[in-house]
């Protein structure tokens, strides 16, 4: 089990020890840094920091309101962090807007799917790949991946099903050719076995070389997919790790924040529950 | 005969309000914007034309060629700075700055070209003349013109929005702006585009306007931007041929009220507005429903 | 500290909500005495000036019921000079009936309120920018509509029956009452509106429209009453114009200058509060003295400083100084005050996002 420190750039971290696949020398895809994030008046993120390696699946897990999607937000460029910064393979992207990122290769699939509902698919994969960085990924392949798209390719993106405007918005992303992909609550308001399935596509994409940061509020489906995890509440990371490391008693302290467990960073203070 | 050549002169004179309406539409939909100086712009347009016809002497007819790219890069400008600010700062504020903006125009237009109208002689012709069908049914010239070139004007944006590579992207950043940023577009560059082609738009309508009947730097809100408005009302939000079809209605109608009476020919097309608002709100021709 | 403990500490140390400071006695005495000296002008001051005050009164009228719609209820409205013109013919037909203009002025001011509600019923559906126009294109119908009947003068009017008989300076001096009457009143409306729990919910639309619906307050209805509040307000204007002018046609009434004046003295003050308006007006009237000779050129002025604030200084001219004094001269808000009397106010709006 492990408690890490969660510090910056620091070297002496366990983790990097234990970790056969992360050399402890690789720098890091993404890197996140003692992001604080207002909401007006409301501190929705505090201090987080967070580090994506090459080829990792980060799930950032949390309940409602714990700031995972700020966070993703953030990242992504849509929300302005009072400090800390972002970096992509060692840039510093924190001072660039939402498109400027976009180009570089952090691609979100935002909350909600969010596809441009007057347009058809094709035309939605279209405009995700007019900015695209050079790839693997082009619209054709996209319907090699799904093949049930190309049959639908002209279909009005709003009459899709929630499942089908996910996997849209997913092309849509990935014909960007990412290096990151952003996936912010897939989950959310569809149902457990269409999740399952549009999860399950997860290793097809992660083959072509990207590296995926996700943020889940379905906890089981997060551990299945995930290779390293954050977990989040009232703006404050409560654990980190690999699945493979930490408990379900731990993972459950961590989400409500049950007394007894260190908030990290922390401000010292003890954690309540929230309310 | 009075009557069906008054039907058709409210029909072709729909194809100007189209002009009129068509960048109205087209900025509200794209970016949720009303610009209260549309029409004032347009009057600036035509303002512009006499002026350049005055100093180049190039045909009349050709002066939209100086005075459509001109304003189109204005719009671009205006929408860059001022409106982007506003829009940044909230709808109210946005028509309170568009609102200053009309105002600005119409008294510095006043104040440089005093109350006196001018127009914009398209020549004798032009003017006068017109196509005859039978012995008694007459289609003007200068009307004629206008409206094939509003249709001609629909058509084009019709396919640059929905066949043409960034008019995908304009319709896309309409839906949903920040998704479009997330698939690396700059919305403020888009916005800017759009504006550019209203403003493009609405001063060849001003242009026309100067043809048609004579500019004063009070048309601008006074007509042309409310014909523009019940255009778009009647018509339905959210469609451009809807613009011509509101157009038409309105224009039938001011010829059908001032065929009953003269001085009631504003009057009619009001009236038609208020039912259409009151009988279908979403107008006569929505594709999508409005929200 | 978890919110819960914070507030258990506040109600242990003991609190209590009050209306308004002390300082509302000395505010309300002062304004006593201004409308005193303002009342008094007419045995000091020549004929000329009074008009010009009138004229002012006018102006503040209109600007505080345009700062009502625009800057507490989101309702921007190009066309209150429809109501302006409603009021002005309201008292010319009861007048043509062998009614006082003077005593037809309160039937105006509520005809004008009853007027404004078909035609909200008309428009309020639309969304912001489309009202705005809706409204310009109601003026104008209602202009033209009005045109249509020869009885009331058609295109050109007609001039004012009923004062005739009256001396000149007795004309010039119930006018500049009356004039001063509305103002006040318009002002005091204005006061006691946000005073109530429709000032509330107004307040609350004026800072967060979104959040003021979600929480249930009555947003629709709330508009609706300040539409017709603003109505009437705009007819009484259009009263006193009419009675100042002494006679009433379209052209006199009906112009969207008026839109423009009322809209820039409102902005210009500053939206979204009470004072705003009074300041706006004075600026208003200012340049328009100054710049005369110069025809439009203080409309444009007026416009690009206009333009500069709504971008720059949100809540105006006495935003700016509201934020450094922390003044209050019409107090709405709500004090909160500890046992240990550090009062701090809720009712005031925090900075908008």
């Amino acid at each position: 089990m492990t408690l890490p420190a969660g510090e910056l750039a620091g070297s002496s971290s366990p983790l990097d020890s234990t970790e056969a696949v992360r050399p402890p020398t690789r720098r890091p895809l993404l890197e996140a840094a003692d992001l604080t994030v207002y909401h007006g008046q409301l501190r929705a993120l505090d201090s987080i920091s967070l580090r994506v390696h090459p080829g990792e699946v980060y799930a950032i897990i949390g309940a409602n309101g714990a700031g995972k999607s700020t966070l993703l937000r953030t990242i992504a460029g849509l929300h302005h962090a009072t400090t800390g910064s972002v970096r992509l393979d060692g840039a510093d992207v924190t001072g660039l807007r939402p498109e400027r990122r976009a180009r570089l290769g952090i691609v979100m699939v935002p909350e909600g799917r969010r596809l441009f509902g007057s347009l058809s698919v094709e035309e939605n994969l279209k405009v995700g790949a007019r900015y695209a960085r050079p790839g693997p990924w082009t619209v054709e392949r996209v319907y090699e991946t799904f093949e049930w798209m190309r049959d639908r390719r002209d279909q009005q993106a709003a009459q899709l099903s929630g499942g089908e405007q996910q996997t849209v918005a997913i092309g849509r992303a990935l014909v960007a050719n990412p290096r990151v992909l952003l996936l912010d609550e897939l989950s959310l308001g569809l149902a457990p076995v269409v999740v399952q399935r549009i999860y399950g596509m997860l290793p097809q994409i992660l083959a072509t070389g990207l590296t995926v940061l996700l943020v889940e509020q379905d906890v089981s489906q997060a551990l299945r997919v995930a290779t390293h995890l954050q977990c989040l509440l009232e703006g404050r990371t409560t654990l980190e790790g690999r699945p493979d490391e930490v408990t379900a008693d731990q993972v459950e302290a961590a989400y409500f924040g049950l007394a007894g467990t260190a908030s990290i960073p922390g401000e010292g203070s003890e954690s309540s529950w929230p309310g | 005969m009075a009557w069906v050549n008054a039907i058709i002169q409210g029909l072709l004179t729909g194809g100007l309000y189209a002009l009129f309406a068509c960048g109205l539409s087209l900025m509200f939909g794209v970016m949720k914007v009303v610009n209260l100086a549309h029409g004032d712009l347009a009057v600036v347009g035509g303002y512009l034309a006499v002026g350049v016809i005055t100093v180049t002497h190039i045909p009349v007819l050709w002066s939209f060629v100086v005075v459509v790219p001109v304003m189109a890069v204005v719009g671009y400008a205006l929408q860059r700075t001022l409106i982007q600010s506003a829009l940044n700062r909230g709808i109210l504020t946005t028509l309170i700055v568009t609102l200053g903006l009309s105002m600005v125009i119409e008294n510095a237009l006043l104040q440089f070209f005093s109350a006196d109208t001018r127009g914009i002689g398209a020549g004798m012709t032009l003017v006068t003349g017109s196509v005859r069908l039978g012995s008694q049914i007459e289609l003007p010239y200068l009307l004629l013109l206008i409206f094939a070139v509003a249709v001609a004007v629909l058509l084009g944006l019709q396919y640059f929005l929905s066949g043409s590579s960034y008019g995908r992207l304009i319709r896309a950043v309409a839906d949903d702006r920040e998704a479009a940023q997330l698939s690396g577009a700059d919305y403020r560059h888009v916005f800017g585009i759009a504006a550019a082609l209203a403003l493009g738009t609405v001063a060849l309508g001003g242009v026309a306007y100067g043809m048609y009947q004579n500019l004063d730097p009070t048309a601008g809100t006074d007509t042309i931007l409310l014909f523009a408005f019940v255009a778009v009302v009647i018509g339905g939000l959210g469609s451009l041929w809807g613009t011509l079809a509101g157009g038409i209605v309105l224009g039938v109608a001011q010829q059908i009220g001032a065929q009953i009476n003269i001085s009631d020919e504003l009057l009619a097309g009001y009236l038609v507005f208020l039912l259409v608002l009151v009988l279908r709100p979403q107008g006569l021709f929505t594709r999508r429903a409005s929200s | 500290m978890s919110v819960a403990t914070r507030a258990e500490t506040r109600a242990a140390e003991g609190f209590r909500v009050t209306r308004s400071q002390r300082n509302v006695i000395w505010t309300g005495a002062a304004a006593l005495v201004v409308v005193v000296v303002f009342g008094l002008a007419p045995f000091e001051v020549h004929s000329g000036t009074t008009a010009i005050l009138v004229q002012g009164f006018i102006v503040l009228t209109l600007a505080s019921m345009w700062n009502l719609l625009a800057g507490y209820a989101g309702l921007v409205s190009v066309g209150q000079q429809g109501f302006v013109g409603l009021g002005a013919y309201f008292v010319l037909i009861l007048a043509l009936q062998g009614m006082s203009p003077f005593a037809a002025l309160p039937v105006a001011v509520i005809a004008s309120g009853v007027a404004a509600l078909p035609l909200w019923w008309l428009i309020s559906r639309l969304r912001s920018g489309y009202f705005a126009i809706a409204t310009w294109v109601l003026a104008s119908a209602i202009m033209l509509f009005i045109e249509r009947f020869s009885a009331l003068g058609s295109g050109t009017g007609l001039p004012l029956p009923g004062l005739t008989g009256m001396s000149p300076t007795l004309l010039t001096a119930y006018t500049y009452w009356i004039g001063l009457a509305v103002a006040v009143a318009a002002l005091l409306t204005v006061y006691l509106l946000l005073r109530s729990r429709l000032g509330l919910v107004l307040t609350a639309i004026r800072d967060d429209e979104v959040a003021a619906r979600s929480s249930g307050a009555r947003v629709g209805l709330a508009r609706l009453l300040v539409f017709v509040v603003a109505g009437a307000g705009c007819g009484a204007a259009g009263a006193v114009l009419a009675i100042s002018q002494l006679q009433v046609q379209p052209t006199g009434v009906f112009p969207v200058t008026w839109t423009a004046e009322m809209a820039f003295a409102a902005i210009i003050g500053g939206l979204g509060t009470i004072e705003g308006p009074i300041i706006g007006t004075v600026v208003y009237m200012v340049l328009q003295q100054t710049l005369q000779s110069f025809n439009a050129w203080y409309l444009i002025i007026l416009g690009l400083v206009a333009i500069v604030i709504a971008l720059f200084a949100r809540r105006g001219l006495w935003g700016l100084v509201d934020s450094r004094l922390s003044l209050r001269l019409f107090p709405v808000g709500y004090w909160l005050r500890t046992a240990a009397n550090r009062a701090t106010e809720d009712g005031r709006a925090t900075a908008d996002e």
